[in-house]
């Protein structure tokens, strides 16, 4: 009985605390950099699209929701033809983003994408593509990867060794 | 026909008020609530949510009025009236200050009394017309628990009634001008507090409308402006059960200095909040430990507040 009584009293006391509530449309919560919101395809410091069309999102996605078409240009540079996100399937679980290998997919701190219609969910890559660097400013994976492309042979990359002339090799 | 002229506005003014205050009252409790629970409860329609009740109101209006084709429609429909009408019928004895009664019975507490054993039959119809497996055991509880507690309600209130000489809720609470009978009864209060909470189905009561067990237990059927006169029933009668216990053990309308429909106003309030705050704070009991609790515990205590109190009124008298 004494018991119940300090319940109740304790339950009283509550009513002096400042609510836990965010009130939220109002009142903005703080949301780590790290959030994982809606999904950006970044560029790289020279504006190039820094996707490469390898299909590694498209894997690592478990449920499924990204779609792409790899091609090339005229400098032997990959880039997807298409990009698609189904964001009513997306479980914000950022695997996308740690298995692109040049930091092309990003998830954002931006959650508020609500639709009336759910075809709206579907980002094509339009949607998708930024015009910023994203969470990595310096990063160009041409510039840094050994990859020959249009005016960049082997050897020509960031702290990359001339190739080796094998015939040189022998003992 | 003079009298009556007298008592129409009285009487619409207590109608007219109580409608209302239940209305806002799912706006305080619903926020009420909240604060105990550390968060806002609803504050977004108007200033601090005021208007969520003309809100609720317009929605519930709106809703489609249906009768399941299974139920026995002529008492499906006149079920959730008479939980409104004895309810409001109490009230008529319900002296909110010297001046405003609507009907000063000389029987008043009996007729309080009558009037909710009544309204249990609202709630037993309700389960039974909607001829559904979870209505009909919400309606048996709801019988079985208000019955049991009707007992003791009753019981508990005969030390007041010996200690004031009179069945006038008025004249009782003329009787406690020195001496609230919260003191003298605190036994009485405390078991009229709970059979009370049992009266008006409130948590930790509530079993016959049991949402986690019976869907929403007798009202499981109702929809639209049928449900919510059960709602309003619900909150009027707490409003009638603080008031009672304003009146019957917290002096009812004295008070210094403030006028009496304001200090009536301010006690009932406070127990409308510890309602509330019960509400927040306990879980449901189960039906044999409410009945256990009800037979074993709060009717025998009962009966030793009456014979105690008998025994000290009448060494008090001794001529008698």
């Amino acid at each position: 009985m004494l018991k119940l009584l300090k319940g109740i009293w304790l339950v009283f006391l509550r009513a002096f605390t400042r609510p836990v509530t965010i009130q939220y449309p109002d009142e903005k919560p703080y949301l780590p950099p790290r959030w994982r919101g809606r999904i950006i395809l970044s560029r790289d410091p020279d504006g190039e699209e820094r996707c490469v069309g390898c299909y590694l999102c498209s894997v690592a996605c478990p449920v499924d929701c990204i779609a792409l078409q790899a091609t090339e240009d005229e400098h032997g540079r990959r880039y997807p033809a298409w990009f698609r996100i189904n964001f009513s399937r997306c479980i914000f679980c950022g695997y996308c983003e740690e298995a692109c290998p040049t930091y092309a997919i990003q998830l954002t701190t931006d959650f508020e994408m609500s639709e009336h219609d759910r075809r709206n969910l579907v980002y094509e890559k339009e949607d998708l593509l930024i015009s910023g660097t994203g969470k990595y400013p310096g990063y160009n994976f041409y510039r840094v990867s050994g990859v020959r492309i249009g005016g960049k042979d082997k050897g020509e990359a960031e702290h990359e060794a001339a190739p080796v002339d094998v015939r040189s090799l022998m003992p | 026909m003079n009298e009556v002229a007298f008592r129409l506005p009285i009487i619409a003014g207590v109608l007219v008020t109580l409608l209302t205050l239940s209305a806002l009252l799912i706006w305080l409790e619903r926020r009420l609530l909240g604060f105990w629970q550390e968060r806002y409860g609803p504050n977004r329609v108007g200033p601090f949510g005021l208007l969520q009740s003309v809100a609720d109101m317009i929605k519930i209006f709106m809703k489609e009025d249906w009768v399941p084709p299974f139920a026995d429609k002529a008492v499906f429909v006149i079920a959730p009236a008479v939980i409104i009408v004895t309810v409001l019928m109490s009230f008529a004895v319900v002296p909110f200050t010297p001046s405003i009664v609507v009907a000063d019975l000389n029987i008043g507490l009996l007729f309080f009394l009558a009037m909710s054993s009544l309204s249990a039959y609202s709630v037993v119809l309700a389960g039974w017309a909607s001829n559904n497996k979870y209505s009909l055991l919400g309606g048996l509880r709801a019988s079985a628990q208000m019955l049991s507690y009707e007992v003791f309600m009753g019981l508990s209130l005969m030390g007041v009634v010996m200690l004031a000489g009179s069945f006038n809720l008025g004249d009782i609470v003329e009787a406690q001008r020195d001496l609230w009978f919260c003191i003298p009864q605190i036994l009485g209060f405390i078991i009229f507090l709970i059979a009370g909470l049992a009266e008006t189905k409130r948590i930790p009561f509530d079993i016959p409308e049991a949402e986690a067990e019976l869907v929403a237990g007798f009202h499981t059927e109702y929809s639209g402006m049928k449900f919510g006169m059960f709602f309003v029933g619900e909150y009027l009668g707490i409003i009638l059960i603080s008031a009672m216990i304003t009146v019957l053990f917290f002096g009812g309308w004295q008070g210094p200095w403030l006028p009496p429909a304001i200090w009536f106003s301010i006690k009932t309030f406070l127990f409308i909040c510890l309602f509330i705050l019960l509400r927040a704070a306990l879980p449901r009991l189960r039906f044999d430990q409410l009945m256990a609790f009800g037979w074993k515990v709060m009717l025998p205590l009962a009966l030793v507040n009456l014979t105690v109190t008998g025994a000290l009124v009448l060494a008090g008298h001794p001529s008698k």
